[in-house]
């Protein structure tokens, strides 16, 4: 035991909170208790209150005579609504993640090359993104008003829309109006909000592709579109997963697109389970029902972030 | 190419501009489309806002020009007579509270994470980030429940309570990636020179983590203006709202829609937030990355 190294173990002897056993769990202690309390305990709740009889008038749990079975998943299912909520969330979801995968590659491609004016178009194309959503869906709503849409007034002009015209005999087009003008609408407003992400996500993915591997391609000769399909998107691939599970989760939990634009209307035909849960749950009073239509999006949620577990977990190997 | 003869270099060389100047314009081109896609919305908003009603409302007039000389009467409106003020003063208050509980949790949590965790630490790290991705939607419904229970409905500090459950996932995650580059040896030379662990993480870590603290304040903030849902189900009064929902509910009466100030305060409130957003956007992504990307 003759002179002792000066390891900070040794040297932290002398403070009783020094101990690694002791400090570590103590700092971490208010980030868990957070987040155990609540997000933890309310998604406990969430399960509960789907098997309960809980409304906004009377929101406890007090005993077993609150416990209702699957009564709510079975009146919640036997609704018409429900069920094209539930098709309109999956199927939102799906078409708007195709064009977002592509369109950001291309855009992430355009953003790694140099050119004047970069910063700004850098700033513009991630407005949807950086801005708060509810208000960036707000311009949309306006743009595409029954009566003043700019759209509207560009197509009467360019004898697209009025009397005796392709789009028929009206002066409006009625986007938000119509059953699949307003599915249409919705879809783009989410193309635009998750496009931004999922670009600057694969654009620090380009940016990481070693440069001796382009300068190798480029001795060879490879082209343009030789370069993007044998080196670009393979090596991107890891990244561009994580962009999608990440776009798909901001979409399909989406509330605000759908309540803002078209309030899940016409006649319920862009409702999604997020909205659906919201006007059953908050606005109609009925918190089990509401909890159980929310807990729909459970399943895939569990499957993305298995999906980001196994990824994280991946890139932590190389 | 020295060895091609003088004519047919000269081809090539033409065709090669000719390939370069089309592959500008391709360039160009399409940075330009998506600049609108994405911008057109907040252009729309701008114009909007400095319009006169006789203007805006005379279905003659192209929407795209000022028929009427602009007006800032709107913004006035706004201003000084509708609930706005009271919706950007909740917003801070409640943005204020959501930052100090952030740094203060955050802090402590990603030292420890990185530092004083091993291995275990940083898959504990990567759990905590996956709670930013349980959404507000799951959530929201349970929560007015615990909101209630708490007394705290109808008010905006049942946000400020709330809030922090996705800052803490997201800014410890940042936290971590900034903690990982401290050098080890600062802090230990501190000790040697007799400081405890945490007065060593005091006059060390904290100083140089500085860059990586602002970072989290300016995250909480904007996630706070950023946040809907649980705003929407919250809170029913005017006088607690945020802005996010405050001018999609207040502005809006019934069938009456005050358009040009209603785009007033979103633009007004989305640009200078999209600006923030923007100057510390790298970070926010290197987090996003998973360490997928090694930056």
């Amino acid at each position: 035991m003759s002179a002792p190294a000066l390891t900070t173990r040794n040297v932290g002897k002398r403070y009783f909170f020094d101990s690694e056993r002791v400090l570590g769990p103590l700092m971490l202690f208010p980030a868990v208790i957070y987040i155990v309390a609540l997000v933890g305990f309310p998604l406990i709740l969430a399960v509960l209150y789907a098997f309960s009889d809980v409304t906004v008038g009377d929101p406890r749990i007090t005993g077993t005579e609150n416990f209702v079975g699957f009564e709510n998943f079975r009146d919640v299912f036997n609704d018409r609504v429900f069920q094209k909520a539930l098709r309109n969330t999956i199927v939102f979801t799906l078409v708007s993640q195709v064009f977002v995968i592509v369109l950001a590659n291309v855009l992430a491609l355009v953003l790694s090359a140099d050119f004047h004016g970069k910063r700004l178009v850098r700033f513009l194309v991630l407005l949807p993104w950086t801005t708060p959503i509810a208000l960036g869906v707000l311009g949309w709503f306006w743009m595409l008003d029954s009566v003043y849409s700019p759209i509207d007034y560009a197509m009467r002009q360019m004898g697209l829309l009025g009397p005796d015209s392709v789009f028929g005999p009206g002066r409006n087009m009625y986007w938000l109006g119509k059953t699949d003008l307003a599915q249409g609408a919705v879809v783009l407003v989410h193309i635009w909000r998750t496009l931004p992400l999922a670009t600057v996500i694969l654009l620090a993915g380009l940016t990481s592709i070693p440069q001796d591997v382009k300068d190798a391609a480029n001795v060879d000769g490879a082209g343009f579109w030789r370069q993007l399909f044998y080196i670009r998107l393979p090596l991107l691939l890891p990244i561009m997963a994580v962009a999608v599970l990440f776009s798909l989760v901001f979409t399909f939990t989406d509330l605000s697109v759908s309540l803002v634009l078209t309030r899940g209307g016409p006649v319920n035909d862009t409702q999604v389970l997020s909205t659906w849960a919201y006007f059953r749950g908050i606005q109609g009073g009925n918190l089990a029902q509401g909890a159980a239509i929310a807990l729909f999006m459970l399943p895939v949620l569990i499957a993305i972030a298995i999906g980001m577990l196994r990824l994280a977990r991946r890139s932590e190997n190389n | 190419m020295a060895a091609l003869p003088p004519t047919q270099r000269f081809a090539s060389e033409e065709s090669g501009r000719g390939k370069h100047v089309l592959a500008r314009t391709v360039l160009y081109g399409t940075a330009v489309i998506f600049s609108l896609f994405a911008a057109i919305p907040f252009g729309w908003m701008v114009l909007t806002m400095f319009k006169t009603n006789n203007d805006l409302y005379n279905p003659r007039n192209n929407p795209f020009l000022y028929n009427d000389p602009p007006t800032l009467a709107n913004i006035d409106l706004l201003w000084n007579d509708t609930s706005f003020r009271t919706f950007i003063f909740n917003t801070f208050l409640i943005a204020i509270v959501v930052m100090a509980i952030t740094v203060i949790i955050v802090v402590p949590a990603a030292y420890s994470l990185v530092r004083l965790s091993g291995r275990w630490g940083s898959n504990l790290g990567i759990l905590i980030f996956l709670v930013y991705l349980v959404p507000p939607t799951l959530l929201f419904i349970p929560m007015t429940g615990v909101i209630a229970d708490l007394g705290l409905q109808n008010s905006k500090w049942s946000m400020a309570l709330v809030y922090p459950t996705f800052t803490i996932p997201f800014c410890t995650w940042l936290m971590m990636g900034f903690m990982r580059s401290v050098p080890w040896e600062i802090e230990e030379q501190a000790m040697i020179d007799g400081y405890s662990r945490i007065g060593a993480i005091w006059r060390t870590v904290i100083p140089i983590s500085i860059p990586g603290i602002l970072t989290v304040v300016i995250f909480s903030f904007t996630l706070t203006l950023h946040e809907f849902v649980y705003s929407l189900a919250f809170v029913q009064s005017s006088g607690e709202k945020t802005v996010s929902v405050g001018v999609f509910t207040e502005l809006i009466r019934g069938d009456v829609y005050f358009w040009q100030s209603l785009m007033a305060a979103a633009a007004l409130v989305a640009i200078p937030v999209a600006l923030l957003y923007n100057y510390f956007l790298d970070r926010f992504i290197a987090g996003f990355t998973l360490g997928a990307v090694k930056g």
